[in-house]
């Protein structure tokens, strides 16, 4: 009796093949295991006898789209500065998308960094991602050997003990209050969409920061990101920063410093935050690549919170709707600041 | 910690004073500064070879590795020519005589002027503003001319107004004990000198290989057009030598910056055989 | 050298009485893993395993000033860098596993003529304790070092028996504070015989042996040219989560910062996986691209850096294989070169 996940990789390696052998593709991104429990690793098959290594777990946290531009610009020849691009069709790429990866791939298209034409999108309604972190305090950070995945359930075992968990109650924090979990684009469907979720509080760990007085709030904030090692694994694994040059790294002008100084990392933090206001779909790779377990989508999903408020407006829900920071309509009813909320929104201040 | 207080903080800039600062090039975009050092012992301490470079310290901004241009026979104070092209080197042009900066080294390997280039006869090719360490390299072998067999100097630029020290090439192309040939790129009204590319003038020129050795620095290029000629008149990579140059941070090869492999072009460097270079990756 | 027997108590009540001229750190509770400054000695509890962070930011502080300055325009020192003020004040880090600890020994061969890292291994104590259980993410067997292994410790303790410790003295500044351990008694024979039973269990993993030695007799440009380079970088982002984690990895950027007419020169932890890393001023980047940062990080470690100095940079603590966003690992990378 194979396990929901198990018919889904199987599923997954049959499209791939198809894709690869036909030509239609000539990469199909994807997950291989990991060499760790609780692990998975962003894979690119490019052979149809690649595909057996391809699999579809709990633990594929990373958001896939964040490879997509790099690997389509791979297959492109090299052209130097105001050469014409070459004739003729450029080379495809496949890749799994569920509702939130597919909404990155939608903003990406928006933003020119993905041509529509170039990508085969093979969706995957989510079941969410299962956070290792919160295995690993279910376990009380015992070391954990092996993990074997059922449909509902975690059977988890280290050198002397053996626990079954509720998958539920380590589902990472940002699938639990998802509601869009099926793919908004796709090329195949693998799977039965389950359709919008509802979810009591969406914005609920927003909302208890946003109860706090402003001493607490900066206590929070503080205590929260004092960790950080600038390691900028969350900006690395984020489909929305793709800058040449990130601001971190400018030196004229230089904005933040280099060492961990507390003004240079909350600076960072928070800057980064705005630069993925209205753009981010809270796929949770910026937490789970952290080291360190800091929870900086929290800062993002305040943004989107607003966003939505204001302009009634989510990132990557359709290709036709407009991006909300960055469309200049003239009949704009707000003045260049906003100075008032939008009567339609509603929402607390 | 008796140890370490004997020991000398590799991080430390000696003070000194900008004593003047010339415009080189027709586009302001390279100067000379000459530098000297603020207290005597240090002045008195420093001593470097032709080849070798100094971090210079912009305290507030940073530091840049570059090639030292003076002699060591130039008592009392230290050329650098720079080019300006990022942060500290900008800062350092908008500088002005009479003002404080830092001065780090001397670091690097240098030229082996006194070991194996003595009793050779020397050819010294460059291009472009690459050709500072070159002219330390010249007027010490000018200096210490009997060490030396025949000097041979290929130098070009893009136009004469890029051309470095033009009063002392006149000097130079006066003298007979140094062979100076000066090109530039293309024909330009008032140059009545050589024109063309520096791997054409190297190849028309054709050194001998014959007990020699090449000093050549410029863009990465440059050297590449440079060999073939060269190698076509028996030139083998181990007569050669090259200047790389790389990001750098320490120039005491620690921070990892720098490195073409397993070398590092601040401490292993920034000197090398053509022949070492040949074996080291494409890193630079 | 002194070898003394501790149980908890003694070792509250030792670390109290250093506590008098030191700072004492040690590994945190909380899953962030930092190392803190404790007050409270008797409730030290080392997780097995290594604590998130390395100890090398207390050699590597993050940032270290290296200079400061006056920026006042009409001060007449202004832009004189001064070496920075030392408090003078001295850590004890208790509870470093033997493959941090061996990283400062690894560490300090670079950093030979670095007066600042010099200071800071005199400014900083290290009282290991060695591993009863390895993580499965250890491999400090394939790099020369051992869980029970002392190098880089001024004192080691074994935990011979639940909350019974054998406290060695390895260098005489060790010794010195094992001096001051008034609770603790002479280590009797038959500790020292579990001490030594404990020591000949270490299982040395047979999976890879003489690392070091296989590696240096390859050729450096033909591993460097080898094709699996690109197969291991392919999912690499690029970030510097291995960089900062590793306590081998040692490379730093230097900074000049200013405000209000005061100036100061840092250094701080760097990471070649960032393109700014090997930047010209010119634009070009020598390892521009992301295989070249892979690779050149790997090489640095097993190749450059054995062939230069005589050991892998590696400790084999595991932490770049647990933490990599997508799961490089390095033990597979060493597999990969070794057979190559």
């Amino acid at each position: 009796m194979s396990t929901l996940n198990e018919k889904i990789t199987e599923e997954i390696r049959s499209q791939a093949e198809r894709l690869l052998s036909s030509g239609e593709v000539a990469a199909f991104l994807g997950y291989e295991a990991g060499s760790l429990p609780m692990t998975a690793r962003p894979f690119v098959a490019r052979k149809p006898e690649d595909v057996s290594r391809l699999v579809w777990n709990s633990f594929c946290v990373l958001n896939l789209s964040n490879y997509l531009p790099s690997l389509l610009k791979s297959f492109e020849p090299q052209r130097r500065p105001g050469e014409p691009p070459p004739e003729g069709p450029l080379p495809k790429v496949g890749v799994i998308a569920t509702g939130c990866w597919s909404r990155n791939i939608v903003v990406q298209i928006k933003e020119n960094q993905v041509d529509r034409e170039r990508v085969v999108i093979v969706g995957i309604p989510s079941r969410g991602m299962v956070s290792s972190r919160k295995v690993k305090d279910l376990v009380n950070n015992r070391e954990i050997l092996k993990v074997i995945e059922e449909d509902h359930n975690l059977k988890v075992s280290g050198s002397d003990f053996d626990q079954e968990i509720n998958r539920w109650d380590v589902v990472r924090d940002n699938c639990l209050t998802c509601v869009h979990p099926d793919p908004v684009i796709y090329d195949i469907l693998i799977g039965n969409p389950s359709g919008e979720r509802q979810v009591s509080d969406r914005f609920e760990q927003v909302n208890d920061i946003e109860a706090k007085t402003h001493e607490e709030r900066w206590e929070w904030f503080t205590e929260a990101f004092s960790a950080c090692v600038r390691c900028y694994a969350c900006r690395n694994v984020c489909p929305l920063c793709y800058c040449p040059t990130c601001f971190v790294d400018d030196s004229r002008p230089q904005w933040v410093g280099k060492s961990t100084d507390q003004t240079d990392t909350l600076l960072f933090h928070i800057l980064r935050a705005y630069h993925c206001a209205g753009r981010c779909t809270d796929c949770g790779s910026c937490e789970s690549a952290c080291p360190v377990g800091i929870p900086m989508r929290l800062l993002t999903k305040k943004l989107n919170k607003d966003v939505l408020e204001m302009y009634q407006s989510e990132a990557g829900m359709s290709l036709d709707e407009p991006l909300p920071l960055t469309t200049y309509n003239p009949a704009d009813p707000q003045g260049f600041v906003l100075t008032e909320r939008s009567e339609k929104g509603g929402g607390k201040s | 910690m008796s140890d370490i207080s004997k020991m000398k903080n590799p991080y430390k800039p000696y003070s000194a004073r900008l004593d003047n600062i010339k415009v080189e090039t027709e586009d302001g975009n390279l100067k000379t500064f000459r530098i000297v050092l603020e207290e005597k012992a240090d002045r008195d301490a420093w001593s470097h070879v032709a080849g070798q470079f100094a971090m210079l310290s912009i305290a507030g901004k940073g530091e840049i590795p570059i090639g030292i241009a003076s002699s060591p026979t130039e008592q009392g104070y230290l050329l650098f020519t720079v080019n300006r092209a990022g942060v500290v080197t900008t800062a350092l042009h908008n500088m002005r005589e009479g003002d404080r900066i830092g001065v780090r080294g001397p670091l690097g390997n240098g030229f082996p002027v006194d070991t194996e280039l003595k009793g050779k006869n020397i050819v010294i090719i460059a291009g472009g503003f690459a050709f500072t360490t070159l002219r330390a390299t010249l007027i010490y072998m000018l200096e210490n001319r009997s060490d030396y067999g025949k000097i041979t100097v290929i130098y070009g630029a893009r136009t004469p107004g890029m051309l470095l020290y033009r009063d002392e090439l006149e000097a130079w192309q006066a003298r007979d004990d140094v062979d100076i040939h000066v090109t530039i790129d293309r024909e330009a009204p008032g140059w009545d000198g050589l024109v063309g590319f520096v791997p054409t003038i190297a190849g028309q020129v054709a050194p001998s290989p014959e007990n020699a050795a090449a000093l050549i620095c410029g863009p990465p290029i440059m050297i590449k057009f440079t060999m073939p000629p060269l190698e076509e008149i028996g030139w083998t990579d181990d007569q050669v030598y090259l200047s790389l140059e790389n990001r750098m941070k320490c120039g005491i090869g620690i921070c990892g910056h720098c490195n073409v492999g397993p070398v590092y072009v601040c401490n292993d460097g920034p000197v090398f055989t053509r022949a070492q270079v040949q074996k080291l990756p494409v890193e630079y | 050298m002194k070898v003394l027997k501790f149980d908890r108590q003694a070792i509250g009540e030792w670390l109290s009485k250093l506590a008098e001229d030191y700072d004492i750190y040690a590994p945190g509770e909380s899953s962030q893993g930092t190392w803190q400054l404790i007050s409270d000695y008797s409730q030290i509890d080392i997780k097995s395993g290594v604590p998130e962070k390395p100890v090398k930011n207390f050699l590597f502080p993050q940032p270290e000033t290296l200079l400061t300055f006056s920026t006042v325009p009409d001060d007449p020192d202004a832009f004189k860098p001064r070496e920075p003020e030392d408090s003078g004040r001295k850590n004890v880090i208790f509870g470093v596993r033997p493959c941090d600890a061996r990283s400062i020994s690894l560490n300090a061969m670079p950093y030979e003529k670095d007066t600042y890292y010099k200071a800071n291994m005199e400014k900083n104590l290290i009282i290991g304790l060695t591993c009863n259980t390895p993580c499965s993410t250890c491999f400090c067997t394939w790099t020369g070092g051992s869980p029970m292994g002392t190098e880089g410790c001024d004192i080691s303790l074994t935990e011979i028996e639940k909350d019974s410790f054998v406290a060695r003295g390895v260098t005489e500044r060790g010794d010195k504070l094992l001096c001051l351990a008034t609770a603790a008694s002479e280590a009797s024979d038959q500790d020292i015989e579990k001490l030594s039973g404990l020591e000949k269990d270490v299982a040395i993993s047979t999976d890879i042996t003489a690392l070091e030695e296989t590696l240096k007799s390859k050729d450096m440009m033909e591993l460097y040219n080898a094709p699996f380079w690109k197969d291991i970088a392919e999912r690499c982002v690029n970030c510097g989560t291995c960089t900062f984690l590793c306590p081998t990895c040692y490379c730093f950027d230097i900074q000049d910062e200013t405000l209000h007419g005061r100036g100061r020169r840092i250094r701080c932890q760097d990471s070649c996986m960032f393109p700014l890393f090997t930047l010209h001023a010119s634009g070009h980047n020598p390892r521009g691209d992301k295989v070249q940062r892979v690779r050149n990080r790997f090489m640095h470690k097993l190749k450059y850096f054995p062939d230069r100095f005589g050991s892998v940079s590696c400790v084999g603590c595991g932490r770049c294989v647990r933490d990599c966003p997508v799961n490089i690992d390095i033990r597979e990378v060493m597999r990969q070169m070794l057979t190559f």
